[in-house]
C-alpha cells in the first residue's frame, strides 16, 4: 500500500498548493470523487484476501478523511480570504455627506408662534383666526377705542378706505369669537398686525399671539397665574413675573407683565435698559364695554386677555439681535432655524 | 412728562431715594423711561465773576481775565470763549476742581501766562446743551457760592411715559397726589390763593359752542413790564423739564401748566376788538397761529375768537395777530375747560400737537381753571408788576357733573381673586382723592374727583384697588374651567403636517410684507386692482397682495444677490383679492425652486431643478389630501406659456404651477429658470379618510405599451382615455418613458406605458388581458392618431 501514502501525501500537498475555490475543487475531484485516485484504491480491495481487507479498507478509509478535512479547513480558509478581499475593495468614505441630506426649517416667527399655540392648546385653547383687512368697529369701536380716543394715536394705523384699516392687533379676532360663541370661551388668536412705523425697533408688520378667556368667576389672579406659567413654560425656565399697572383701553384693570431680563438675569444689561426686566406682554381683565358691544352679559361672565409680540418672544428665545432680520429672509438667517 | 425730582419733591417728600421713588410710581403704571441727573458729576466749581478781561499778549483767540470766586484775592484765568468780558458772572471751576469726565484743574500756563482755573460752559458740566461760549449767570448770583448749591444742580430729570388714561399726572400737583397715595407722605397744598383785584377792567366772555368749552375763566391784568425776565428757579424748573424760557408772560403759562396740569394763553390786550366769543370755527376761516403757520379751519374746530375772527385755536395754539411781544402793557388771561372730544384728533388732523392740546383731549380737571388763573396771576405781579382785575368765569350747561361709582364687595373678590378688607379699600380709594359718599351693606358708593376722567364705573375702582394694593401682592391662581374632549375629525389636516412636508423636502419658510411695489403687482396680476393703502410707509410697499408670487420672486432676488445659487422657498400667508362680491381675504401657500437640483455636493451631478422637481413636491403635499387633482395646462401673466398648469380639484381651479416668464426672469436679473405654485391653502385643510379594499391573492400581469404619438398630446389626456377602456381589472398605470428625438418624427414623441392587471378573486388569462391591451391600442390610435412603437 505505498501507493495510498504516495496519493495522500501527493493529494495533502495539492490541497495546501491551491489558492483558489476551483483549484481546490478540483483537488477533491481528482482524489476524493467518484473517479479520484483514492477512491480508485477502494476498488483494488476487492483483490485482496478476506483477512487483509478491513485493515486496509480502513487505511484507505482513514486517509480519504484526513484529505476531505484538510480540503474542508482550506476551503474555510480560501472563503474566509475572498470574504476578506471582497470587504477591503467595497471599503468607502463613510466620513463623506450623504445624497439629499438637505432639509428646509420653518421660520423662527412660524416655530415661535406654533410653540405659543401648543403650550395653550395643551389646556384646551383653541386657535381662531381673522381677516387682516379689518373694519374700524371690530378694531376700535367694539374694543372701547372710540374715533379721537387718545389710544388711537398709540396704534399708527394704516388705512385702506375711511372705515377699514390693516388690523393694528389681533383683538379683533377675540371680538368676532365673542360675536359668535357662547362663554365659556378660550382661545387663542395667532396673527400679522401691521402698525404704520419702520425704524430699527418697528416694522410696519408684525406677529400678535392674544389670548381671551370668557367665563363665569374668572378672577385677576386667574390672568396672573395663567400668564405666569405660560411664561415660565415658554421659557422654560423658573423666570420671575410682575405684573405692572397699565392701561389698554380695551381691558380693566391692565398690566404690563415682565420678566427679569433672561440675559443677565436681572443684573442690568444692554438688552434690559439696566432694569433688569424685560416687558414681554400686555394683559387685563376685558373691559365691561367690550363685553357689551359683543353682547355679553357683564354681570353674569367675566373674562381676561392677553397679548404678546411674537417678534419679542422670538428674538429674546432665539438670541436674534435685530428685528428687521425677521423679514429679510436672507437664507443665512432662516437656515439657522 | 418730564419734571424735576426736586419740584416734585417741594409738594410731596416722601423718605424714598431716587431710585426707590422712581420704582414706587412704575409699580403704579406710571412708567419711568429715564432718570438722568440735572448736570454731570463735579466739584470745587463756584459762581464766578470776571472782573477784568484783557487780550492775551501772545494769543488771538484768548484773555486773561481776573476773576473773583470763592477766594477772598481775584485770580489771574486765561480764557478763550468770546463771551469773556468784565461784568459777568460765571461757573469757576478753581484750582483742585473736578469736572465732568474725571477731569481735573490744576494751575496751568498758557502761552506763558498763569492760569489758576477754569470758566465753563454749560456743556463743560454736562448742564446742558448750550456750548455757546460760557455758561452767563444771572446777574444777581451770589459771587463765591458753589455752583452745584445756586442751582440746586444735585437734582434729576425724571421722565414718566404716562398712559393716555392718566391726564390727571401731566402736572407736578397731580404726580404728587399720586406718590402720597402710593407712600402715605403728606402732599403740600397748592399756593393758589385768590389776587385781589386792583383795578375793575372787564372783558365780556360769550360762550357760543357750550358742548364744547363749558368753563371759560378770564381777566385783564394791566401795566407789566415784560422786558424783566423770569427768575432763575423759573427757568430752571421750564429747562428740567423740556421747555425753554422765551419771556416771562410764557413763562408763567408754561410754568402753571406744567405745576398743576392746566394749560393756558396769554393774550395782549391792546390787540384784541371786542369781547371773547368761544365758537366753531366758519369752514375755511383762515388763522395764522403763534407758530407762523396760516391754517384753513374746518367747522369742527373749536376757536377763541373776537370781533376780528378767530383768534386762537382753542386748547391747541393761540394767534399770531393777538399774540404778546415786546411792546405788550395790558394782557389777558386765559384758563378754560374745553371738553376732551372737542379737541381730540383736531391737533393731529392739521398736523399739530401741543403740550396744551395733549393735555385737552386727555382731559383736563374742569375744576382747576380758577386756580390756575390765581396762581399765574400771583406770579406774573411778582415778576413783570402790572395790576389785576377780578376774575371773569362763564360756565355753561354742559360742565361735566361729578360722578359717583357704586363699589360691591362681592366684586372685588370675584374680580381680583381676593377680598381686601374694607377699611383697606376706604383708605386706598380716599388716598387717591375719592370721596365716600355712603356705605351700605353690599358696599359703597364714592364721588370721582374732578380730575380722574379715567373713572366711571365699578371695574376702574377694582384697578384703583389693584394698582395701589400692588399687583404683585394679589394671588395667583389658575383658572379651572371644565375641558370636554375635543371633537377631532380626521378629515382636517392639520397646517403642521403640511408644513413638515414641506419643511422634509427641503423648503425654507420666508415670513413677506403683505405690502408689496405696484409695479411687482403689475407684473404677476396686471388684471387685478389691488387694494392700497392711504398711508402707505413707503411707495414700494402700497398695495396689498393678490398673490404671494411677488413676495417669494423678491426674496429669490434678494437672495441671489447675496451669493447665493439656489433657494427652495415656501410661505403661507393672507391674499387679498377684490372681487365683484368684495373683498377676498384669504389663506394661500406659495413655493419656488431655482438652481441646482442639490446644494453642491461631492456626489452630485443631477443639475439644475425644472418643473417636475416642483410638481413632485407639490403633488407629495396634495397627496396628504387624498383627493385627485388635475392638471391642466394653462397661460398666466409673469408664468411660461408653455409650461403652466392649473391646478384643479372638482372642476375647481385651486392653485397653479409653473416657470416664471423668461421676460420676468430677465427684469428681475434672474440667470436660471425658477419654478412656482400658488394653492388655495382651504385645499390642504381636509382630508379623506382611508377606507380599506380587499388585497387579492392572485397574481398581478403588467404589460408595456409605447405608442408613438403628436408631441402636444397630453400624458395626462391618454392616461384618462386607458383608464376608461382597459376594464375593472386594471389596477395600476403608469407612464415609464416620455421620448422625442432619435428616431422619432420631430413633431412627435414617444410614451410608454406600464398596464398591471389584476383579478381579486382569480387568475386573469392571458386572452383577457391581450384584449384589453388590443382595446387600449385601439382607443389611442382613433382619438390620438397613436402608432404602436415596435
Amino acid at each position: 500500500m505505498e501507493n495510498l501514502t504516495t496519493l495522500t501525501e501527493e493529494a495533502l500537498a495539492l490541497v495546501m498548493k491551491a489558492d483558489s475555490l476551483p483549484l481546490l475543487e478540483q483537488v477533491r475531484v481528482d482524489y476524493l470523487g467518484k473517479k479520484g485516485h483514492l477512491t480508485a484504491l477502494l476498488k483494488t480491495l476487492g483483490s485482496m484476501s478476506a483477512q487483509e481487507r478491513p485493515a486496509a479498507g480502513a487505511g484507505i478509509n482513514k486517509c480519504k478523511a484526513q484529505v476531505q478535512e484538510q480540503i474542508g479547513l482550506r476551503k474555510a480558509k480560501l472563503e474566509q480570504a475572498a470574504i476578506d478581499e471582497k470587504l477591503a475593495s467595497e471599503t468607502i468614505d463613510v466620513t463623506a455627506s450623504g445624497r439629499s441630506s438637505e432639509h428646509g426649517g420653518l421660520h423662527p416667527i412660524t416655530r415661535t408662534m406654533r410653540r405659543i399655540e401648543s403650550i395653550f392648546s395643551a389646556v384646551g385653547y383653541t386657535v381662531e383666526e381673522g381677516p387682516e383687512i379689518e373694519d374700524d368697529f371690530h378694531n376700535f369701536e367694539a374694543l372701547n377705542i372710540p374715533s379721537h380716543h387718545p389710544a388711537r394715536a398709540m396704534h399708527d394705523t394704516f388705512y385702506v378706505d375711511k372705515t377699514h384699516v390693516l388690523r393694528t392687533h389681533t383683538s379683533p379676532v377675540q371680538v368676532r369669537t365673542m360675536e359668535n360663541t357662547a362663554p365659556p370661551i378660550r382661545v387663542i388668536c395667532p396673527g400679522r398686525v401691521y402698525r404704520c412705523d419702520s425704524d430699527l425697533t418697528h416694522t410696519p408688520m408684525f406677529h400678535q399671539v392674544e389670548g381671551l378667556v370668557v367665563d363665569k368667576g374668572i378672577s385677576f389672579a386667574d390672568l396672573k397665574g395663567t400668564v405666569d406659567q405660560f411664561l415660565k413654560s415658554f421659557f422654560e425656565a423658573d423666570v420671575p413675573v410682575r405684573f405692572r399697572p397699565s392701561y389698554f383701553p380695551f381691558t380693566e384693570p391692565s398690566a404690563e407683565v415682565d420678566i427679569q431680563c433672561t440675559h443677565c438675569e436681572g443684573k442690568g444689561c444692554r438688552i434690559c435698559k439696566n432694569t433688569g426686566w424685560l416687558e414681554v406682554m400686555g394683559c387685563g381683565m376685558v373691559h365691561p364695554n367690550v363685553f357689551e358691544a359683543c353682547n355679553v352679559d357683564t354681570e353674569q361672565y367675566t373674562g381676561f386677555a392677553f397679548g404678546m409680540g411674537v417678534e419679542r418672544l422670538a428674538m429674546l428665545r432665539y438670541n436674534i439681535g435685530d428685528l428687521r432680520l425677521n423679514f429679510e429672509n436672507d437664507l443665512e438667517f432662516l437656515k439657522q432655524f | 412728562m418730564k419734571f424735576s425730582e426736586s419740584w416734585l419733591r417741594e409738594w410731596v417728600n416722601p423718605e424714598l431715594s431716587t431710585q426707590q421713588l422712581v420704582d414706587k410710581i412704575t409699580m403704579a403704571g406710571l412708567e419711568v423711561d429715564a432718570v438722568e441727573p440735572v448736570a454731570g458729576s463735579f466739584s470745587g466749581v463756584f459762581v464766578g465773576e470776571i472782573l477784568t478781561a484783557e487780550q492775551h499778549p501772545d494769543a488771538d483767540k484768548l484773555r486773561v481775565c481776573t476773576v473773583a470766586g470763592p477766594d477772598a484775592e481775584p485770580v489771574q484765568v486765561v480764557c478763550g470763549a468770546p463771551n469773556a468780558r468784565p461784568g459777568i458772572k460765571v461757573p469757576f471751576a478753581t484750582v483742585g476742581a473736578k469736572l465732568p469726565g474725571d477731569f481735573k484743574i490744576k494751575k496751568a500756563k498758557l502761552r506763558g501766562v498763569e492760569s489758576f482755573g477754569m470758566l465753563c460752559a454749560q456743556t463743560e458740566l454736562k448742564a446742558g446743551d448750550d456750548d455757546d461760549g460760557l455758561w452767563e449767570l444771572p446777574l444777581d448770583a451770589p459771587v463765591g457760592v458753589d455752583l452745584r448749591e445756586y442751582l440746586s444742580l444735585d437734582d434729576a430729570i425724571i421722565e414718566v411715559d404716562l398712559t393716555p388714561n392718566r391726564s390727571d399726572c401731566l402736572g407736578i400737583k397731580g404726580l404728587a397726589r399720586e406718590v402720597s397715595a402710593l407712600t402715605g407722605a403728606e402732599l403740600k397744598p397748592c399756593d393758589c390763593g385768590e389776587v385781589n383785584a386792583t383795578i375793575d377792567d372787564r372783558l365780556n366772555v360769550a360762550l357760543t359752542a357750550v358742548e364744547q368749552c363749558s368753563r371759560y375763566v378770564g381777566r385783564v391784568i394791566k401795566g407789566v413790564d415784560i422786558s424783566r425776565p423770569s427768575p432763575l428757579w423759573m427757568q430752571e424748573k421750564l429747562r428740567r423739564s423740556g421747555i425753554r424760557s422765551i419771556d416771562a408772560v410764557v413763562d408763567v403759562t408754561n410754568y402753571v401748566l406744567l405745576e398743576l396740569g392746566q394749560p393756558m394763553h396769554a393774550f395782549d390786550l391792546a390787540k384784541l376788538s371786542g369781547g371773547i366769543n368761544v365758537r366753531l370755527a366758519q369752514a375755511d376761516e383762515a388763522i395764522t397761529l403763534l407758530d407762523g403757520q396760516e391754517i384753513k379751519l374746518n367747522d369742527n374746530t373749536l376757536v377763541i375768537a373776537d370781533d376780528s375772527g378767530a383768534i386762537a385755536m382753542a386748547g391747541v395754539m393761540g394767534g399770531a395777530s393777538t399774540a404778546v411781544d415786546a411792546s405788550t402793557q395790558d394782557l389777558f388771561l386765559e384758563s378754560a375747560f374745553f371738553h376732551p372730544t372737542a379737541i381730540a384728533g383736531r391737533a393731529r388732523s392739521y398736523g399739530l400737537h401741543t403740550d396744551s392740546s395733549h393735555r385737552f383731549e386727555r382731559g383736563v380737571d374742569y375744576n382747576s381753571a380758577q386756580q390756575a388763573i390765581e396762581r399765574a396771576t400771583q406770579l406774573l405781579l411778582d415778576i413783570v408788576g402790572g395790576q389785576a382785575a377780578p376774575v371773569v368765569s362763564v360756565d355753561s350747561e354742559a360742565l361735566p357733573k361729578a360722578l359717583t361709582v357704586v363699589l360691591r364687595r362681592e366684586r372685588i373678590a370675584a374680580g381680583l381673586g381676593f377680598a381686601i378688607e374694607d377699611a383697606e379699600v376706604e383708605r386706598i380709594l380716599q388716598s387717591l382723592g375719592l370721596g365716600l359718599k355712603s356705605r351700605s351693606e353690599d358696599g359703597w358708593v364714592f364721588d370721582v374727583p374732578s380730575y380722574r376722567f379715567d373713572i366711571s364705573i365699578e371695574a376702574d375702582l377694582l384697578e384703583e384697588l389693584a394698582r395701589i394694593y400692588g399687583y404683585n401682592r394679589l394671588p395667583t391662581t389658575t383658572p379651572s374651567i371644565p375641558v370636554p374632549l375635543p371633537q377631532k375629525s380626521e378629515r382636517r389636516l392639520a397646517l403642521e403636517s403640511v408644513e413638515h412636508q414641506l419643511t422634509a423636502r427641503g423648503y425654507r419658510e420666508v415670513i413677506t410684507y403683505s405690502f408689496i411695489d405696484p409695479q411687482l403687482h403689475k407684473m404677476f396680476d396686471a388684471e387685478t386692482e389691488a387694494v392700497s393703502l392711504l398711508n402707505p410707509i413707503s411707495a414700494d410697499m402700497s398695495v396689498m397682495r393678490t398673490s404671494l408670487l411677488p413676495g417669494l420672486v423678491q426674496t429669490l432676488a434678494y437672495n441671489l444677490k447675496r451669493q447665493k445659487q439656489r433657494a427652495c422657498l415656501f410661505e403661507k400667508g393672507m391674499r387679498f383679492i377684490p372681487k365683484a362680491s368684495g373683498l377676498d381675504q384669504s389663506q394661500g401657500l406659495a413655493g419656488l425652486i431655482y438652481g441646482a437640483r442639490e446644494a453642491n455636493s461631492w456626489n452630485n451631478a443631477s443639475g439644475d431643478v425644472d418643473f417636475y422637481d416642483l410638481k413632485g413636491d407639490l403633488q407629495s403635499l396634495l397627496s396628504l389630501t387624498g383627493k385627485e387633482y388635475r392638471f391642466v395646462p394653462t397661460k398666466r401673466a409673469a408664468l411660461h406659456p408653455g409650461q403652466t398648469a392649473s391646478i384643479v380639484l372638482d372642476d375647481k381651479e385651486v392653485g397653479v404651477i409653473g416657470a416664471l416668464h423668461p421676460q420676468v426672469l430677465q427684469d428681475l436679473g434672474l440667470s436660471k429658470p425658477a419654478y412656482v405654485f400658488e394653492i388655495d391653502l382651504w385645499v390642504l385643510g381636509g382630508a379623506e379618510v382611508p377606507t380599506y379594499t380587499p388585497i387579492s391573492k392572485f397574481p398581478e400581469v403588467s404589460r408595456d405599451l409605447a405608442v408613438v404619438v403628436d408631441r402636444q398630446t397630453a400624458v395626462a389626456d391618454m392616461s384618462e382615455v386607458i383608464k376608461g377602456v382597459a376594464g375593472e381589472h386594471l389596477k395600476d398605470l403608469s407612464v415609464f418613458d416620455i421620448y422625442s428625438g432619435e428616431g422619432i418624427d420631430p413633431q412627435r414623441k414617444s410614451v410608454a406605458f406600464n398596464l398591471t392587471f389584476q383579478h381579486s378573486s382569480r387568475t386573469l388569462n392571458e386572452e383577457e388581458i391581450n384584449n384589453a391591451t388590443a382595446l387600449v391600442v385601439k382607443r389611442l390610435e382613433e382619438k390620438f392618431d397613436a402608432k404602436l412603437r415596435q
